[in-house]
């Protein structure tokens, strides 16, 4: 998984998590496969039936912002996006998407546009936009959270750990 | 070196001196989950084999969000947390006990204590003198199963409040020009801490609506010293024995500080669709918009001193015949106390459609979805598109003061005007 290649998909500033997972589906909450069919439907009603396997999510500024319901980023790495690129996350959607093994990855989604071609490499911590020709490079994790992220998640990180390892 | 709050706690708990930036991990002292996470949790922790509780006695699971529930799903998802509560005898709380960061606060939190939950506006508890933050499912259930999380000792912004409100102007309005101010984003992984005259003469109740919404504004907590005002609360809830006095060292240090002036925050209105699209009530886009729901209620402004504030305007007169008024108590002590002294009745003959303890409309589940193209002026902490059920709908934020004025003249209207 440290290798991705997708298209994109172009998302604005403030993306909530009611527009990702919206309380009026609260009653899907238990059925994520049901749920992610409405992926960031009250963004951009046509995504979750138009998207490929392995395309990005791309936000602006402050995307995830709003409740704890790590629903939201479960369902959008359910519907196959293979990571999400924002120029910041909401603190706990961030984390929460390191633990459901989602990787979220802060770079300048200024230099990305609807459609483009992207390669992220996770361990270079790079995005290469094959559309324009241009690289971006991005920050990479505190270890706790690489750890998490390279186990698929927290709870597959404390199966195998059975304790959090900081180093 | 002097510590902030946030450092202050968060050294007590590992046994040594910390300061902002490091990543520890430490004990906790109370986990929450409420409907819309828990069985996600739950779920997460039988997957691992990990179905227990480290300290039971302080892990509640709270059926709140759909209470009583609308839907066969929802009341499937309350027998889960009923199942996990009988097996590991974690505490639950029932359909019509209350909002969970009301209820956690009346009868879990300690000052001092490190409170985790899988819901945002855990940072209630920082009202408390507590370090409460929201997490995730997964975050919370290992936290309940292991007794302990990981975390980065967050950087703190101080807000230094001076000087008293003017009539009709509530700590609602001023939590709602703090986030207007400084952006959704303004205090993002930072711990903010508020004191201050203005916080010093503040009751608990006002305190808890500050801390409550310091998620608004991207923070990790909100964090108010301890003090008489608190051991008051705790007295009042049977628990004067948990207080103790918490406040940060007069030389901590602070990434950023801000002075406010009480006396010059107006009556503040959230626009749709984010919390920080803020106007003051003398602005003209707050002329002329005609509002079809109020909701009073919420972890963020469904207590008693909020109830009482809307029963003072609307004592002896009726809501505008336009506009539906719902009316949510926080807790059962809160509803108790509203009923027995009779501010439910005034609610209720002024045409309150009064409703279970719980987070009521405020997520758009049930009890009051807005319809297409509907206004409602909401007491709760978010107006997110699709909140309240339905993403044609439009949200306001305010004080009950100004909710309560507004459903009397079904328009965004001035509670300056009635309370003088």
């Amino acid at each position: 998984m440290t290798a991705m290649r997708g298209k994109a998909w172009k998302f604005g500033d403030s993306i909530s998590t009611d527009h990702i997972a919206p309380g009026r589906l609260f009653h899907l909450r238990s059925n994520l496969p049901e749920l992610a069919k409405h992926v960031l439907e009250d963004a951009r009603p046509e995504f979750a039936s138009s998207m490929a396997p392995g395309d990005f999510v791309v936000g602006g500024g402050n995307f995830g912002l709003g409740s704890s319901r790590e629903h939201a980023p479960t369902i959008i790495k359910i519907a196959g996006v293979s990571a999400v690129l924002a120029k910041s996350f909401a603190r706990i959607f961030f984390r929460n998407c390191i633990n459901v093994g989602l990787p979220a990855i802060i770079c300048d989604t200024d230099k990305i546009d609807e459609g483009d071609e992207l390669e992220v490499d996770l361990l270079k911590g790079k995005v290469v936009n094959h559309t324009k020709s241009i690289e971006l490079s991005f920050p990479s994790l505190p270890p706790v959270m690489t750890k998490i992220l390279q186990e698929g998640g927290l709870a597959n990180y404390i199966h195998k750990y059975g304790d959090f390892k900081l180093e | 070196m002097g510590k902030t709050l946030a450092e202050k706690i968060i050294s007590e708990h590992v046994d040594r001196e910390v300061v902002a930036g490091e990543i520890v991990v430490t004990p906790v002292d109370v986990c929450l989950v409420q409907d819309g996470t828990g069985p996600l949790a739950i779920n997460q922790l039988r997957k691992i084999n990990l179905e227990r509780a480290a300290i039971p006695q302080q892990t509640v699971l709270f059926i709140d969000h759909a209470a009583p529930s609308p839907r066969k799903e929802l009341a499937n998802d309350h027998i889960t947390l009923r199942q996990f509560a009988r097996k590991t005898g974690c505490c639950i709380s029932e359909v019509g006990d209350g909002v969970c960061h009301q209820v956690i606060n009346e009868s879990f939190v300690r000052p001092g204590d490190i409170v985790i939950g899988a819901d945002s506006h855990t940072c209630t508890s920082g009202a408390l003198g507590a370090l409460g933050t929201g997490m995730g499912s997964t975050d919370v259930a290992i936290g309940i199963a292991l007794g302990k999380t990981w975390l980065r000792v967050p950087e703190s912004y101080r807000f230094v409040m001076h000087g008293r409100f003017q009539p009709g102007v509530f700590a609602k309005d001023l939590i709602l020009h703090i986030i207007g101010m400084i952006g959704a984003d303004g205090a993002t992984y930072k711990s903010m801490e508020f004191c201050g005259e203005t916080i010093e003469n503040m009751g608990m109740s006002e305190r808890l609506t500050m801390s409550n919404m310091a998620v608004e504004a991207g923070a990790k907590c909100g964090i108010i010293f301890s003090d008489e005002k608190t051991r008051e609360f705790l007295l009042k809830h049977g628990r004067g024995k948990s207080y103790r006095e918490l406040r940060a060292d007069e030389d901590a240090t602070y990434e950023r500080s801000f002075e406010i002036d009480a006396s010059k925050i107006l009556p503040t209105i959230s626009f749709p669709h984010t919390v920080d699209n803020t106007r003051t009530i003398e602005h003209k886009d707050c002329q002329d918009v005609t509002i079809d729901q109020v909701y009073i209620g919420t972890c963020t402004n469904g207590r008693l001193e909020d109830l009482r504030i809307a029963a003072q305007i609307l004592e002896g007169k009726k809501k505008n015949p336009d506009t539906r008024l719902i009316v949510v108590p926080a807790s059962r002590k809160v509803y108790q106390e509203a009923l027995e002294e009779g501010t439910l009745s005034i609610l209720n003959q002024a045409g309150a459609s009064i409703q279970s303890p719980g987070c009521g409309p405020c997520v758009g589940i049930h009890q009051g979805v807005l319809g297409d193209g509907e206004a409602c002026l909401s007491t709760q902490n978010r107006n997110f598109k699709g909140r309240m059920g339905n993403p044609n709908g439009f949200i306001y934020l305010a004080s009950p003061a100004t909710a309560a004025v507004t459903a009397l003249k079904g328009k965004i209207a001035d509670p300056r005007e009635v309370i003088r």
